[in-house]
């Protein structure tokens, strides 16, 4: 079960894996049609075929059928794709039976835009693009056109408990040591300090070292990693302290994607999703708070990673202006919309700032946090970072933290290969 | 009629009149081999054979997104493959693991068939017993392994094992330096796949004649002797397959791999095969390189069949004598 994506982010883990669970096996790739009963008037009007993944929250479903059903201008059809639905998508793409409309983790990845697979969106996005949320649009912008309308933003997160950290004397942890100090603090005989996933973080934890550490993936310029550097070596060192210590918890009864843990008392303190943050709060109520994953380092800076499912508009499409006229009604025109889908289902943040305050779930408290986050520390994967890239930082970073080998030798090979599929994919 | 069918020469009449009833029942023939034949040679080529040469077309362009590729780079897909050190690196894994689990499976399922080859009683039900598992998917049985025996928990049936004895439990799949993920892996194999290669020895075996082995015990073969001398030489044809599936099987592993490792946030820089690999940089997190994945896979298709030559050429030599 493959569930995180190239380029999105990330986060898209936590969602899909709900998503991946619920739904084994139950994925019949019929395309439900959500248009009203056809009328003479309804035949002559284009059609939209609009493809979703399975959100795991109840409700979006319907939700996301009932705005096809009551828009007037094109029969909007809804294909809800229970399973595996990036490698459904992305397969449906190279035929012309494919999506008109399809939702992407953060934009389409670099090859789909490359393939021209996709439609520049600029002219639907117009003005409006100075409400969306800077950091997601950036992300969508591929050398200056923009290539997707953003739906909804999610996040990953740092949970605490506040009266532990209070307990402890502690504030809540805004660098490494911070947080180390904290992890091996708050550990008792039952509780872990802090849980990451059952490989210690490794995992999910891994590619934000680069961002809190003050690099990028990519340099400046395109051309090269950005992260090969002695600043990144002595954060890894900082890491695999971290990943040593006595109160970093390496195995719970889930994976960090799913709060459990952080609920039933097995950690003091969590990475997680925004997803979580309703489950959280029904359980400890104020007792918890959100921060940043913490800064490594004197350069460092605190990193939140985000994802935003967003709206992607096919080359196939039957009727490409039909479906650029269907996303823009939907998710840049309609902030009813966009207010409605952050509030109804588990939380979300809208992809517009200026939302927030409408916004139940984020206008204060733990949720008004993690809106603020987006903006000012938000990070995504780089456009050019491909899975090859990904994957040899990841190797790197493994050998370093748990084989104990040299960083400068590792993480030059993974500068290297990463310098090779930059060539590859922008030569 | 008869005057008008004189007509011919007399050699005409010869090649025609006994062939008559024959050409019509070859006719029959041939419609009935092209009858059964057809929908399998049709699906054959369209499922195997027309995406194997596709396949070979797309590794030599920039296939990204896209089965009908314009960019031609020659053989740049191979040569990015063939210097990048983590794909070399996938093949020493390989390595290991056809190492261990071929000679392990080879010489469980031949001990097996030996056991149950002149076993008296219940010879029906062992047979099926040790047969069984091949039924089940690696991707259940993955499952089967990762969440239940070898869990890493303290819960894990494993680790509960361990602990009942005293000692401390196992975190399996960790990795590192942490080599314990190997028993997990060939364990799922072995346990999947001896069976079949069981069934097939005690095929080898039955075909054997009895007759040897009275005239070798009439000349005084004893127990390992006749084993030595007589059974494994006239299993070798039996052998010779075995073990070109059991390598051809080890270099196509994927699911057992992917399924007791893969995490949500990726497969683990250890123990990845070279398909796994493959499959990682070119379709993983929703991308489609159809160029490198086709190199990958016809790289490792043209390793299968050297090493195959290589293995059968080695079993056989002095087979013909």
């Amino acid at each position: 079960m493959s569930l995180s994506r190239r380029h999105l982010f990330t986060l898209s883990g936590g969602i899909a894996a709900t998503a991946g669970l619920a739904a084994c096996g139950s994925n019949t790739g019929r395309t439900d049609t959500a248009a009203p009963a056809a009328s003479s008037a309804a035949a002559a009007l284009p059609s939209v075929s609009v493809w979703y993944h399975k959100y795991g929250e109840d409700g979006v479903e319907q939700a996301l059928k009932k705005w096809a059903a009551e828009y007037t201008k094109a029969k909007v059809s809804v294909n809800w794709v229970a399973a595996d639905y990036e490698k459904t998508a992305a397969a449906a793409l190279l035929t012309s039976s494919g999506p008109d409309v399809f939702e992407w983790g953060t934009g389409p990845s670099l090859d789909m835009i490359q393939a021209k697979q996709v439609v520049d969106v600029t002219d639907i996005v117009g003005a409006a693009k100075a409400d969306f949320t800077p950091t997601v649009m950036k992300r969508l912008t591929f050398q200056d056109k923009i290539w997707a309308v953003p739906q909804t933003v999610d996040m990953h997160l740092l949970y605490y408990r506040k009266s532990l950290l209070t307990k402890a004397g502690l504030q809540p942890p805004k660098t490494i040591d911070e947080l180390i100090a904290a992890a091996n603090a708050l550990k008792t005989k039952d509780m872990g300090g802090f849980f990451a996933g059952n490989d210690g973080g490794l995992g999910v934890l891994g590619s934000f070292i680069i961002w809190a550490a003050g690099l990028e993936q990519i340099s400046a310029d395109g051309k090269s990693a950005g992260f090969n550097t002695g600043a990144l070596y002595d954060a890894v060192a900082k890491f695999k302290t971290l990943f040593d210590a006595p109160g970093m918890l390496k195995s719970a009864s889930t994976d960090w994607y799913d709060a459990t843990p952080f609920i039933n008392g097995e950690t003091a303190m969590q990475w997680a999703g925004l997803w979580d943050m309703t489950k959280v709060q029904a359980a400890h109520q104020d007792d918890f708070g959100v921060i940043p994953f913490p800064a490594i380092g004197s350069g460092g800076r605190q990193v939140v990673p985000f994802g935003a499912y967003s709206a992607c508009v096919s080359a196939k499409a039957k009727d490409v202006d039909a479906a650029k006229a269907y996303v823009k009604a939907i998710w840049v025109d309609d902030d009813a919309k966009q207010i409605e889908f952050s509030n109804a289902f588990g939380t979300h943040i809208p992809a517009k700032p200026k939302l927030f305050a409408q916004a139940s779930k984020v206008a204060s408290g733990a949720g008004a946090d993690a809106a603020k986050f987006v903006t000012d520390f938000g990070h995504i994967d780089d456009i050019l970072w491909t899975p090859a890239s990904g994957t040899a930082y990841s190797t790197a970073l493994s050998n370093v933290v748990k084989s104990g080998k040299d960083a400068q030798t590792e993480f030059t090979a993974a500068a290297d290969k990463v310098a090779a599929e930059l060539k590859r994919v922008t030569g | 009629m008869t005057t008008a069918q004189a007509a011919p020469t007399a050699s005409g009449r010869l090649r025609r009149t006994p062939t008559r009833p024959g050409n019509a029942l070859a006719r029959s023939r041939n419609r009935w081999f092209w009858a059964f034949v057809t929908p399998f040679l049709a699906g054959l080529m369209v499922f195997v054979y027309i995406p194997i040469a596709w396949s070979l077309y797309l590794s030599f362009f920039d296939a990204r997104n896209t089965v009908t590729p314009t960019k031609f780079v020659g053989l740049g897909n191979y040569a990015y493959l063939l210097s990048d050190q983590l794909f070399l690196n996938s093949m020493g894994t390989f390595i290991v693991f056809a190492l261990v689990i071929v000679p392990l499976t080879f010489a469980c399922s031949l001990g097996l068939a030996l056991l149950l080859h002149k076993i008296p009683v219940m010879q029906a039900f062992f047979r099926s017993a040790f047969f069984l598992p091949t039924a089940c998917s690696y991707v259940v049985a993955s499952m089967v392994w990762r969440m239940s025996f070898f869990n890493g928990a303290r819960f894990g049936m494993f680790n509960t094992g361990l602990r009942g004895l005293g000692l401390d439990p196992v975190n399996w799949l960790e990795g590192g330096s942490n080599y314990w993920y190997w028993v997990v892996l060939v364990s799922l194999r072995l346990w999947l796949q001896v069976g079949f290669y069981m069934v097939l020895f005690i095929a080898g075996l039955n075909a054997i004649d009895p007759q040897v082995y009275e005239a070798a015990a009439i000349d005084g073969a004893r127990g390992f002797n006749v084993f030595r001398s007589i059974t494994l030489p006239l299993l070798r044809a039996t052998s010779i397959a075995v073990a070109m599936l059991l390598l051809i099987n080890a270099f196509q592993a994927f699911d057992e791999f992917y399924n007791t490792l893969n995490t949500v946030r990726g497969y683990p820089p250890y123990a990845r095969p070279p398909l796994v690999y493959v499959y990682l940089i070119s379709f993983g997190e929703g991308s489609q390189d159809l160029g490198i994945g086709s190199a990958g896979t016809m790289i490792l298709t043209m390793v299968i069949l050297v090493f195959s030559l290589v293995q059968s050429r080695i079993l056989s030599i002095g087979a013909d004598k």
